[in-house]
């Protein structure tokens, strides 16, 4: 395997996707992020000097609302799902210490 | 009459002609359900009182004259990754175990405007992220045609429903060759449209540049009638496109005297299993006894499409899949300290083993340093690979293929190593990071008796040629009918 | 000898855009609602759904961009910002990093050293966040999402300025800029204008700049300015001591005084940014440059000039009015009413000045309205009211911005300009008070501004002074 993923990298990914993963997951993460990378490799086969990047297939743009307000008090609905509310808001663990 | 057999324009047709009720044919497909669905597992949720009420309401506008559509009245099925008002929800995921949407997505609003009865909504991949259907935090759907055998994924729950005729369609969802594959591996006819042609608002993303929603049917007129109800350019979703052809019914025509046909050899060369070449190129011949041009050609880039698809849905769904954090909506850790601990036991015990994988992928492939080696470098490979289907358009109406190398494999076969899960994609993905339409019909069986599909890939906009094209095969081909028992 | 130090400073300043609705969603921006009743689907990041970009955010981002001289990007693109925080619902924050709208700018300001050109690197649309309120009682956080989706603009200086001086001779100008174009009313304390400050010390001299800081939670010109100095003197003593300053995030308490480090190992600041899929590029032509070119709005050098030629008024008064749009508004409306520019200016200099300060308000908080303005004008021109009770009618009217003609009929505050019942005050005035009318003539010219204050108040001030003076006069030489 080309790309050899450390314990470094993983724990550091852990981070950004806010995943936990116990030691056993980790190494099969490991194992498979390497893989899927020397796959990935494969690109490097193509030439790719000067191509555009395409993020959209179709050249669309400038697609706009108006400033218009179409929304009312929409409370009931957002806060339908939330775990834990409070006062009509989202409760959530302290963010500041 | 059997009411189960009717194709869903043939039910609305019954329907119209006051020969079978709307309660009857929801109850007759609710008894269906009943009778297969523990054995099959197509759906995650079933509302048999909402569908029935809505049976009601149904026939009476049916009645007042007031629904005269080609679906008015067909109960159908929704794959789980589409919001459904006050439905259950759950892009089978644990992470969404409690999510009841407060609004509908564009495409079910499209069909309940039409007509249709919701029955429920369909077992899929988590977040549509597979080809088996087996990542499932519901459990697996069997494919009817045998039990021991996947139905294909991510629509694995739709293509089932549709073939066990609980339902008389569905809708999918296509990343990747989600409704095409299992299309194939269920034996029914599945299509991806053009990218933007049916909205993604309400549609729950995975790869949002990547996503289509489309339909599951009997046959190639369910297909076109389908399609033609659910396409709509929404102002709602920015990437929605205008388009005026959306007629698609006017090109169930039996003609393909002088369609240009052409067939990638890369699609054959290694790989494909003998049975699945044989019965694709035995349509090619019928099409080409019909009077259509078929020529093979060398489309290029195909090996590359993989790797390019997967670090870009990753990527995406690595963003996509962040919302999922146990503030607002779905499943939250029962114990944490501190915020960024609930993110993480939340994320490690809401998500299963396969979407865990792409997030990391996608994280990584997106983070500091990597971007321009891979995300970037993907972007411009999918570049190329536009430009090559491009290229073969200029000489045909049509590039015909397999839709997988395989028939459906067996139960747990294919998690375990999941390079070789994602090389079944290979005939598929291009169409999506291509943006173009692809339809995947029946074309023979294997030895064991699994179905082989066919996929006929258009060009931006041109579903119009695919679907002439599939309904003339289909009339070449007859009937294919899963006989009971099989 | 010590060392000397200069401090190096850029901004990131936020404003948030003067639109009705959200950035990506038809959801009123308006302030003050219950917690979650200006939400839905979009700006609570409900899965399914997606964004619509506002056109109007784009106008006013061209348009701040132009005043600011950059150039504008005309194909840009939203990137998706990637991080974790529950005031963002999405967990990423649409913004722009690889096409922002507008680049290459700058605004001059004035120092003590004369004119400087303070460099604008890029201006960027971007969605605000959450507001996040802690709940004491249940040890936890609750998320109120009516400004997520509120629009913002972030522009990012060039690190051009070297002193707390500047940086606020900076964010005047861009708040007055901002504020004449309509785009933002740019409100320090209410959040609708922000700055990050970027700061990092090297010694006199030095080429290379040294390791940065970002500071944030500044909220008032003054915290601002206290920051510097309190970030400038931590940099130096670090430095002092040889050790070294480290990159990162601070956020500033005005009450200590002091910046406490955001760090945190969950927080990697490592944002991911790709292009959004979910929204596709924004094209902009020749022609729609052109046309929010033309409706531009005249700034303030270019007003500055014209009402110096136009209305003659002192300079000063020019430099007081144009320094707030509302008050430029104000004043160019009354005098559209009312033609008479000297008196408008002197009723904003001096008695608008006055009761601003003592009520500790900002210009943009003026209610009054020009028409009001001009009635109490034209009352005092006809005489209809004197001075004194014109400022006892202005102060009510500042307050409660009323029709002053209503106001002064009703509570009986016009001038007597009765000759006969005048002249029978001064009358009894003159005959109760023989020691002032002696004093007079024994050549005591004040004593006739005692009888003059006597008979005003005899009159409940409803007098005209002049015409009581000449009276006055009149009677005790005749």
């Amino acid at each position: 395997m080309a790309n050899m993923i450390s314990d470094e990298t993983i724990d550091y990914v852990g981070i950004l996707a806010k995943l936990d993963l116990s030691g056993e997951q980790k190494e099969q993460a490991k194992k498979d992020m390497g893989r899927m990378l020397d796959y990935i490799d494969k690109l490097n086969e193509l030439d790719t000097e000067g191509v555009e990047p395409m993020s959209h297939v179709f050249p669309v743009s400038n697609v706009f609302r108006e400033d218009v307000v179409t929304n009312g008090d929409d409370r009931a609905n957002t806060i339908q799902n939330a775990p834990k509310e409070k006062d009509g808001m989202f409760m959530v663990p302290r963010t500041v210490e | 009459m059997d009411i189960l057999k009717l194709t869903a324009v043939e039910l609305a047709a019954r329907i119209k002609a006051k020969e079978v009720t709307v309660l009857e044919a929801v109850e007759a497909v609710l008894g269906q359900i009943e009778k297969k669905e523990e054995e099959l597992h197509c759906y995650v949720t079933v509302d048999r009182e909402g569908a029935i009420k809505r049976a009601g309401e149904v026939q009476k506008a049916i009645d007042e004259g007031a629904l005269t559509g080609p679906l008015a009245g067909v109960p159908v099925a929704v794959k789980d990754n589409m919001c459904t008002k006050d439905m259950l929800t759950t892009c089978s995921s644990k992470i969404l175990n409690n999510f009841i949407p407060t609004f509908s997505a564009e495409a079910v609003i499209r069909l309940e405007e039409a007509g249709a009865v919701i029955l429920g909504k369909t077992n899929m991949d988590e977040f549509a992220m597979g080809s088996t259907t087996e990542t499932s935090a519901y459990g697996v759907t069997k494919n009817p045609w045998n039990i021991e055998h996947v139905p294909g994924g991510s629509s694995g729950g739709s293509a089932a429903a549709v073939v066990a005729e609980e339902c008389f369609f569905a809708l999918g969802s296509d990343t990747g060759g989600s409704i095409r594959q299992p299309a194939s591996f269920c034996g029914v006819v599945g299509m991806k449209p053009t990218y933007g042609t049916v909205s993604r608002y309400g549609l729950i993303a995975y790869g949002s540049s990547l996503d289509q929603i489309g339909p599951l049917t009997k046959d190639v007129t369910d297909c076109a009638a389908i399609l033609e109800v659910i396409s709509s350019h929404d102002t709602k979703d920015s990437t929605s496109v205008e388009r005026q052809d959306t007629d698609f019914t006017k090109a169930l025509v039996d003609d393909v005297a002088g369609m240009k046909i052409g067939i990638p050899r890369d699609y054959f060369s290694s790989g494909i299993e003998p049975e699945v070449k044989e019965a694709v190129l035995a349509a090619a011949n019928l099409l080409k006894e019909k009077g259509a041009i078929v020529e093979e050609f060398d489309l290029s880039l195909v090996e590359y499409a993989i790797p390019a698809y997967y670090t870009i849905a990753a990527a995406e769904a690595s963003s996509n899949l962040e919302r999922f954090d146990g503030v607002k909506y779905g499943y939250r850790t029962k114990e944490s300290e501190g915020l960024h601990d609930m993110y993480k036991k939340t994320r490690s015990e809401g998500f299963g083993e396969e979407v865990k994988r792409r997030i990391m992928l996608g994280s990584f492939v997106l983070s500091s340093g990597y971007y321009d080696a891979y995300y970037l470098k993907a972007l411009k490979v999918k570049a190329l690979i536009k430009k090559a289907f491009d290229e073969a358009f200029e000489k045909y109406d049509v590039i015909l293929g397999p839709v997988a190398p395989t028939t459906a494999p067996k139960l747990g076969s294919s998690l375990s190593d999941p390079i070789k899960m994602y090389l079944g994609d290979i005939y598929t993905i291009s169409v999506n990071l291509a943006g173009l339409p692809g339809i995947s019909i029946p074309c023979g069986m294997d030895k064991a008796g699994l179905p082989i599909g066919l996929q006929l890939i258009g060009n931006s906009f041109q579903e119009k040629k695919l679907i002439q094209t599939a309904y003339a095969y289909e009339q070449a081909r007859g009937a294919f009918v899963k006989k009971e028992g099989n | 000898m010590a060392k000397e130090y200069e401090t190096v400073i850029g901004l990131e300043v936020h404003v948030e855009l003067a639109t009705k609705t959200k950035i990506f969603c038809g959801c009123s921006t308006a302030f003050g609602g219950a917690p979650n009743t200006h939400t839905c689907p979009v700006c609570t990041g409900m899965p399914g759904s997606l964004p619509v970009l506002n056109k109007q955010v784009v106008e006013y981002a061209i348009a701040v961009g132009l005043a600011t001289n950059c150039s504008i990007t005309q194909y840009c693109k939203f990137d998706r910002k990637n991080y974790f925080y529950p005031d963002n619902p999405q967990n990423y924050q649409i913004s722009q990093l690889y096409l922002p709208i507008c680049r290459n700018g700058g605004v001059e300001i004035e120092t003590e050293e004369g004119k400087k050109q303070v460099g604008i690197h890029e201006i960027h649309m971007e969605e605000d966040a959450g507001k996040l309120i802690h709940d004491e009682w249940e040890d936890c956080s609750l998320v109120d999402y009516n400004r997520s989706g509120v629009p913002l603009i972030e522009i990012v200086s060039e690190p051009d300025m070297r002193s707390a001086e500047e940086v606020i001779a900076y964010l005047e100008k861009l708040r007055l800029i901002i504020q004449y174009l309509g785009a933002s009313d740019c409100k320090l304390q209410e959040g609708s204008m922000r700055a990050d400050v970027n700061l990092s010390v090297r010694e006199k001299g030095a080429k290379e700049f040294g390791t940065r800081t970002e500071m944030k939670n500044l909220n008032s010109f003054k915290a601002i300015a206290r920051a510097i100095e309190g970030e400038r003197t931590r940099q130096i003593e670090l430095l002092e001591e040889g050790k070294p300053v480290i990159q990162e995030t601070r956020r500033w308490d005005d009450s200590k005084e002091y910046s406490y480090a955001m760090r945190s190992k969950e927080d990697a600041q490592d944002y991911r940014y790709f292009p959004d899929p979910d929204l596709v590029p924004v094209q902009i032509s020749d022609e729609w440059l052109a046309e929010i070119r033309e409706r531009q709005p005249e700034f303030r050098t270019e007003k500055m000039k014209r009402y110096k030629e136009e209305y003659g008024i002192p300079e000063y008064d020019i430099e007081i009015i144009t320094n707030s749009k509302h008050l430029a508004d104000l004043f160019e409306a009354t005098v559209a009413i009312c033609r008479q520019p000297k008196k408008v200016s002197n009723w904003l200099m001096v008695e608008t000045m006055r009761l601003l300060k003592e009520r500790d308000m900002e210009p943009e908080d003026i209610r009054f309205s020009p028409e009001n303005l001009a009635k109490l004008i034209a009352l005092t021109d006809s005489r209809a009211i004197n001075s004194t009770v014109a400022k006892e009618v202005f102060e009510v009217m500042f307050d409660k911005d009323m029709d002053p003609e209503a106001y002064v009929e009703e509570k009986g505050l016009k001038t007597v300009n009765d000759e006969g019942a005048l002249r029978k005050t001064v009358e009894e005035i003159v005959a109760a008070n023989p020691q002032s009318v002696e004093d007079y003539h024994n050549g005591k010219q004040k004593a006739i501004g005692f009888l003059v204050g006597q008979t005003m108040k005899a009159m409940q001030g409803k007098a005209d002074p002049a015409a009581v003076n000449k009276l006055l006069k009149e009677m005790l030489e005749g």
